[in-house]
């Protein structure tokens, strides 16, 4: 089976088969970055453009090295480097790049949509690499592979996502992926953090977080903003944290398997205390180590890697 | 010369409804019966033949934008001008939001002046109801009428200071100058960019909730009561706006309203896929908000359908959703869209008419109606010929439409301003 689109936008446009076929590349790709010499020529001649309009350490770099791991040349664009500032709009950067002939282009954006707009104009896969609160696909992908790994299987599993689901892409993009594959998901926040209409994708809400997670196989953590106070979201990161953070005490009605998830970069004592985040369910690093596998896969697999790369 | 429009079903709502002749001359309406033509053999006429068509009296179009002066690549007076004839408009009233601001009489006799030498329709100026727009103080509201402006608006922003609204209502009356408002919490919009619920939720775009209009409806309508001056609420998007508004008349407030064609026709579900041209504010919402605008439209709640009219480049509109401007251009759709409600049974012609005409011309106190010695300000419609909506063929000088490629029924094939026939609909 191959990937039969140019663009990996959005949890929602992906069949099941196209994410297990993505999930079990990555699984193949997971062992490049366990050997000494951690480089295959498969994207040998291939460029690919990381186009950051939103800054962001970690995706950049995971993708940066997934790129470099499979011999591909990249390149970082940043908003404050790009001709952004100078008021060029996103559809003239955007052919301006591809008049260079890249093979790919990683965008971020701050709005939603932006790669939508993008991928209609070009001819390059573009691949989103998180707009505005819109999606997050490469994230939500990796934390299916985590799962997957630790699991075994993604169907019937429950996981509970904790934390301002308004303004996570990545919420979003897991309740879409989750779901697909056969989950259960209940997303928990304060009544001022769940979105309208959220339910419309087939998830449970609910305000409570110890209901959340009571039966749930996998707890997912959201990075809390503190600028969200100023929208009179949450009145202050104490509070917060003692209803919505993740304690060893609340942990004690979880699941004795119970998987801890976190998609980065966490505030520790907020909403997840130091000793969990660190504790014996954490897999939050093997997110990360498999963050760089799906990339790889999804790079791979979007030039055609299939027909290309035989004999790898 | 005379002119005849012969056979027509003539109607003015309230007055005629009948297949008659209307005669004109110098401008002017001189004769309506049943078979003028036979009297006036011995003068020289021009005969236009409307069987089978509506004759009404002149649409008019009371919220448009035209980008003049300060926005020229989006509209100017002239094309808008041209654009409201080719929709069936023989009067448009232009909001104030251009740069500068229309909050002075230079800025209003310039927009009088640029119509006038365009000499296509007739062209209103409103007015700002706070200097630059700025919702903190008054306009000159007495030299803004003697310029020539007929009503006062801050749209596209809202009054938020409830006592300037108040004292501008209560001053606004001694020049029989109506208020027309732009109503929207700026708080509770905050960063939205859509209508708050489950389409903007999987798109990821904040949401405007239907509280931010209605809010300010309630708040107007208490203001209204307050002050016992006339308020118009312009662009009605939302059921608890509707609501509001009728239990207000009930109370005999004198509170009017009107609604965009693109409130009654389309959801939120159009902005799927990031479509910017589905993006206005208020933005659009939901089926059960569209029913409670028909409704209001039946029960008389709402007065009247206005397009808001608000041309945008591509510049301002191929950019992300969040980043795009709010507004699409009306004029040349809005007959169409209107004759649906007609043709689905919702309203019958006549409803149409009224509001798109008796009521606009009501409420802004505009001379308006088929009567004799009245000034020839006529539009006819062919409700029958079926079309696509085809955006590059528009006399605007934007594209912002979400109708682009609808199948419709039905258009304005004849404007006449003042006995002068400013667009005639060839095959
Ligand atoms: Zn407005």
């Amino acid at each position: 089976m191959e990937l039969s689109r140019k663009d990996i936008l959005d949890m929602e446009s992906l069949s099941a088969d196209e994410i297990t076929l993505i999930l079990d590349t990555a699984d193949k790709m997971r062992e490049i970055s366990e050997r000494p010499m951690k480089k295959v020529p498969t994207l040998r001649g291939k460029t690919v453009i990381l186009f950051f309009y939103e800054p962001s350490t970690r995706t950049r770099t995971s993708f940066d090295i997934a790129a470099k791991r499979l011999s591909a040349d990249s390149l970082s664009l940043s908003a404050s480097s790009s001709s952004m500032v100078k008021g060029e709009t996103l559809i003239d950067t955007g052919r301006n790049l591809e008049a260079m002939n890249p093979d790919v282009i990683v965008i971020r954006h701050t709005s939603a949509g932006a790669p939508h707009l993008l991928a209609k104009m070009l001819k390059s896969p573009v691949i989103n690499a998180g707009d505005g609160m819109h999606a997050h696909p490469t994230q939500s992908l990796l934390d299916l592979m985590t799962v997957r790994e630790n699991k075994g299987q993604i169907s019937g599993i429950r996981i509970a996502i904790i934390g301002d689901i308004s303004h996570s892409r990545v919420a979003r993009s897991n309740s879409v992926g989750f779901t697909k594959m056969g989950a259960d998901v209940v997303l928990a926040g304060p009544p001022t953090m769940i979105p309208k209409g959220i339910e419309t994708l087939s998830v449970s809400v609910t305000h409570n977080m110890e209901e959340a997670i009571c039966d749930a196989d996998v707890i997912m953590m959201l990075r809390i903003q503190k600028e969200r106070q100023q929208h009179f979201l949450f009145p202050s990161e104490r509070e917060y944290s003692k209803i919505y953070g993740l304690t060893d005490a609340k942990l004690k009605n979880a699941k004795d398997d119970v998987l801890i998830m976190h998609p980065g970069p966490i505030n520790r004592g907020v909403e997840i205390a130091y000793d969990v985040a660190d504790g014996p369910y954490s897999i939050i690093l093997e997110q990360v180590t498999n963050g760089v596998a799906v990339r790889m896969a999804l790079l791979y697999l979007v030039t055609g890697g299939i027909r290309n790369a035989n004999g790898d | 010369m005379l002119t005849v429009i012969k056979g027509g079903r003539v109607i003015d709502p309230g007055n005629l409804d009948d297949i008659l002749d209307i005669v004109i001359e110098d401008g002017n309406i001189v004769e309506i019966k049943q078979g003028a033509l036979a009297d006036d053999e011995n003068k020289e006429s021009k005969i236009i033949d409307a069987s089978g068509k509506i004759v009404a009296p002149g649409l008019i179009d009371m919220h448009v934008h035209l980008r003049d002066p300060g926005y020229e690549y989006k509209e100017t007076i002239e094309t808008g001008s041209r654009a409201a004839a080719f929709g069936g408009f023989t009067a448009i009233c232009c909001m104030p939001n251009t740069n500068p601001v229309n909050d002075s009489r230079q800025v209003t006799e310039y927009i009088i002046k640029k119509a006038v030498k365009a000499d296509i329709v007739r062209v209103y100026p409103v007015a700002a109801i706070s200097k630059g727009l700025k919702g903190e103080s008054l306009c000159e509201y007495g030299e803004l009428k003697d310029a020539g402006a007929v009503a006062l608006s801050d749209d596209g922003n809202p009054v938020m200071n409830s006592q300037l609204m108040r004292r501008a209502l209560e001053y606004s009356s001694r020049f029989n100058l109506t208020v027309i408002s732009h109503c929207e919490d700026f708080d509770l919009v905050s960063d939205g960019a859509m209508n708050e619920g489950a389409v903007a939720t999987k798109m990821g775009l904040s949401g405007i909730p239907n509280a931010a209009e209605s809010i300010m409806v309630l708040r107007d309508i208490s203001l209204c009561e307050l002050t016992g001056v006339p308020v118009h609420i312009a662009h009605v998007s939302t059921r608890e706006s509707v609501r509001a508004i009728r239990d207000a008349k009930k109370r005999g407030v004198p509170v009017t309203a009107e609604t965009a064609p693109h409130y009654f026709s389309l959801t939120d579900a159009s902005v799927k896929d990031y479509n910017t041209n589905s993006k206005m504010n208020p933005p659009l919402r939901t089926e059960q908000d569209i029913e409670a605008i028909c409704q209001g439209l039946v029960d008389g709640t709402i007065d009247v359908i206005a397009t808001d009219h608000a041309p945008h480049s591509i510049i301002e509109k191929a950019v992300e959703f969040d980043q795009a401007a709010n507004g699409i251009i009306g004029l040349e759709t809005a007959v169409p869209l209107g004759l649906k409600l007609v043709e689905t049974g919702i309203i019958d012609i006549t409803d149409l008419i009224e509001k798109m005409s008796k009521n606009p011309a009501r409420i802004l106190g505009l001379k308006n109606g088929l009567e004799i010695g009245k000034t020839a300000d006529i539009t006819i419609i062919d409700p029958e010929i079926s079309y696509c909506i085809d955006a590059n063929r528009f006399q605007s000088l934007s594209r912002n439409t979400p109708f682009d490629g609808w199948d419709v029924k039905g258009k304005a094939v004849l404007t006449m301003v003042g006995g002068k026939i400013v667009y005639q609909y060839t095959t």
